[in-house]
């Protein structure tokens, strides 16, 4: 069997059905191989490697499967490389296939030759330059294994030419073992056991859910363990979807931009359990003060994220899904009413709030009609900056993997393709993406994507003429000197997307709001709307960098001459 | 003095791959881990290979680096060596070419006291091979003088623990 065909019989042995990516000279007998496999692998063109990396992450996220990139060498190759980061930053399984010159040419700087083990090396969790056809059925097999288990995340394959064409014998494992790598799914009792005596001692524990819960499919343990308990809970950026049925356990998002009461809580516990979390200095603020009066227990499925940011009292090593079922063995009576009465007691005195009224649309309030008008199970994918902690503040997640956004790498331009992916992932689910101005013109082109498959994608480009959140950091802490960030002369996205094909609608006053997001709702195929937004809006509450997360900005004036001079370019541009 | 930064042996059992000991040298400097020192060969199974790698930082650190280690697919085991000299063995051999100049007979009395070897002579000079601890080794280099010095090869250090010194398994 040729090597190109031994790809295609190891991704459907593997259960793949769906692979993004874009052709290539080093890849060109892969794709040709592709036309036999057309009634059971369905392909994705992107107009952009990474975009069809994002895709693939998307498509990762919603359903729990490995996201499967082909690709070229060189160009090809380190397209994807943003692509990969941001999944190795949020631990997303992917599998990329990247064409390489031929053996025999590899280091003759060869026509798009890189050397993409070199590349991806810190950015994956594991890579391997195939050097023979006998090794390619063990070598796909470990990356899909690789990817898909312990913690998951981005495994490169990198696929030289000659071996593509090299014929051999197809001899693919069901099973593999690799001596040293065996993930600790079970917590240790021992652990397990001293977390609950800290919990049955305690008089103010939270729980802190992370993305690990989301990967690790553990929701519904985690809101029955908080309901059992009655411990409140706040979740991190990647740990949205917390839902207990009492609803005063839940004091949503904590970090740089949570809530004013979820930070509290957390810097007035007095024991954390912290489940799936990796502590990123967006969650801690200053790593000196945070928590400071707490016992934390750390439970990870990665033994190297315990310790590594904040000491851990109780390191749990172990699937978080199996470490909750644990603690839900354990049978005592608590009573934290009094806690949780201090904390709807901080909820009422500073809640999440916006100024409503003006002669601008409030960025938050699209954000709160999408989760009116949406149904309760839609999949919300997010861009990154303010429009991002928008989304995360203002829109209620109620289910596990609801919620797709590039957290730890930051990715701008990601939303797009990502949601593309997610619809793809989830057809039967409604996917809405948030994007802002800037961002979304990172990877606009993928637009053709939506229009070539006619994706029924719903897409709010919220425009507020700006790389707001750094124009927010300008504002804020560099004396509203606005360096490099005013996007005035912005184009008409609704425009762009009509010219591709795809319905749009362009809105800027308040009242358009309603019956715009009604009618994305109501739209069977895929439709944009372009959402002119206060120019000066600003996120908050908000942690400064390193600083206390007992003690946010919860105030910010708003910079008047920051409209005018918005203004008045686009009158300027107008005559 | 859990925070103290001193020099820290570790030993790994690796898959003998291609690139792999990049993948290691990679990984510490990525996390910002000092390599004071590196080793490579073939280990007591087949198609296994022991590094064994010097790095300084405080107990944080050193815990991280094992942990880290471990990520890595190609890692199999990591072995800390033990931090006390008496529970371990640690060699380390260097090369030293010098020229004689005047000192020929205080060179060769070197020699002799640092139980090194001479492996190589001529008019000018002599290629010396020295073994021991690293700080032996260190010691007969700085009492050569500057101007005696041609050229240097150091192998890195080699170590492990002694038979009396129970291993902790890694994490």
């Amino acid at each position: 069997m040729k090597g190109s065909k031994m790809l295609f019989e190891a991704l459907l042995r593997e259960g793949v059905d769906t692979v993004f990516g874009i052709p290539g000279g080093a890849i060109i007998n892969v794709y040709d191989e592709l036309c036999n496999y057309e009634n059971k692998i369905r392909f994705y063109l992107f107009r952009h490697e990474q975009g069809a990396t994002h895709a693939a992450d998307g498509y990762a996220r919603v359903t729990g499967k490995p996201g499967v990139v082909i690709v070229t060498s060189g160009p090809g190759a380190t397209n994807t490389v943003t692509g990969i980061a941001t999944a190795y930053m949020d631990s997303v399984p992917l599998v990329v296939i990247t064409g390489q010159v031929p053996t025999s040419m590899i280091g003759t700087d060869a026509f798009q030759e890189v050397d993409v083990t070199g590349i991806t090396m810190p950015i994956t969790k594991h890579n391997h330059l195939v050097t023979s056809i006998e090794e390619l059925p063990y070598s796909i097999k470990e990356a899909f294994f690789v990817a898909t288990t312990g913690r998951p995340g981005p495994v490169v394959l990198d696929f030289p030419k000659d071996i593509q064409t090299a014929e051999g014998e197809f001899d693919y494992p069901e099973k593999i073992e690799i001596l040293g790598y065996k993930p600790t799914v079970k917590g240790h009792p021992r652990q397990i056991k001293r977390a609950m005596e800290l919990l049955k001692n305690s008089k103010k524990p939270l729980v802190i859910v992370g993305g690990g819960v989301n990967i690790s499919g553990a929701m519904d343990l985690v809101n029955q363990f908080l309901d059992k308990f009655g411990i409140p809970a706040v979740s991190t950026l990647m740990g949205r979807g917390v839902n207990p049925s009492n609803e005063k356990l839940y004091y949503g998002g904590i970090g740089m931009h949570g809530t004013y009461y979820g930070n509290y809580a957390v810097a007035n516990a007095d024991l954390i359990i912290a489940l799936g979390v990796r502590f990123s200095d967006r969650i801690i603020g200053n790593p000196k003060t945070f928590a400071k009066n707490a016992k934390i227990v750390h439970v990870d499925i990665d033994p190297a994220e315990i310790g590594k940011n904040v000491r851990a009292d109780v390191p749990i090593v172990g699937d978080v899904k199996n470490v909750v079922s644990e603690f839900l063995k354990y049978d005592f009576k608590t009573d934290f009413s009094e806690w949780i009465e201090e904390l709807q007691e901080v909820k009422r005195r500073f809640p999440l709030k916006y100024e409503k009224g003006g002669k601008f649309i409030k960025p938050q309030y699209i954000v709160e009609k999408v989760d009116e008008v949406f149904p309760d199970d839609t999949i919300v994918v997010a861009d990154v900056g303010q429009n991002q902690m928008w989304v995360a503040q203002y829109y209620k997640f109620k289910y596990q993997r609801s919620f797709v956004c590039s957290g730890g790498l930051g990715t701008m331009g990601y939303a797009l393709p990502a949601g593309i992916g997610a619809k793809i992932g989830v057809p039967d689910k409604e996917v809405v993406v948030f994007a802002g101005d800037g961002g979304f013109q990172m990877n606009i082109q993928e637009l053709m994507t939506v229009r070539r498959y006619d994706i029924p994608l719903k897409i709010i480009v919220m425009d507020n003429r700006a790389l707001g959140m750094v124009r927010q950091w300008q504002q804020l802490f560099f004396n509203c000197r606005y360096s490099a960030t005013i996007l005035a002369d912005n184009p008409d996205f609704a425009k762009i997307a009509e010219a591709i094909g795809i319905r749009a609608m362009k809105i800027e006053k308040p009242e358009e709001v309603d019956r715009a997001i009604e009618e994305l709702a109501r739209s069977k195929g895929p439709m944009l709307i372009h959402a002119l937004i206060d120019p000066a809006e600003v996120v908050l509450p908000m942690v400064p960098p390193g600083g206390d997360v007992g003690s946010p900005l919860v105030e910010a004036p708003y910079d008047e001459n920051l409209v005018e001079r918005i203004l008045s370019f686009e009158k300027s541009r107008g005559e | 003095m859990a925070n103290a930064v001193r020099e820290h042996l570790v030993s790994m059992l690796v898959h003998n791959k291609p690139g792999v000991m990049r993948k290691v040298a990679n990984l510490f400097a990525r996390r910002g881990f000092n390599i004071s020192s590196i080793t490579v060969g073939d280990s007591e199974v087949p198609g296994l290979a022991r590094l064994i790698i010097m790095v300084k930082g405080d107990e944080r650190i050193i815990e991280q680096i094992e942990k880290q280690a471990y990520k890595l697919v190609e890692v199999v085991k990591v072995t800390p060596i033990d931090p006390i000299p008496e529970n371990r063995v640690e060699r380390e051999m260097a090369l030293v070419k010098v020229k004689f100049g005047d000192q020929k007979q205080e060179l060769f009395q070197l020699v002799e006291i640092f139980r090194g070897k001479i492996v190589d002579v001529s008019k000018e000079g002599a290629i010396i091979e020295i073994t021991g601890s690293r700080s032996k080794v260190e010691a007969f280099i700085r009492l050569l003088s500057e101007n005696q010095i041609v050229e240097i090869a150091r192998t890195g250090i080699v170590a492990m623990n002694r038979w009396n010194v129970v291993e902790k398994e890694g994490f």
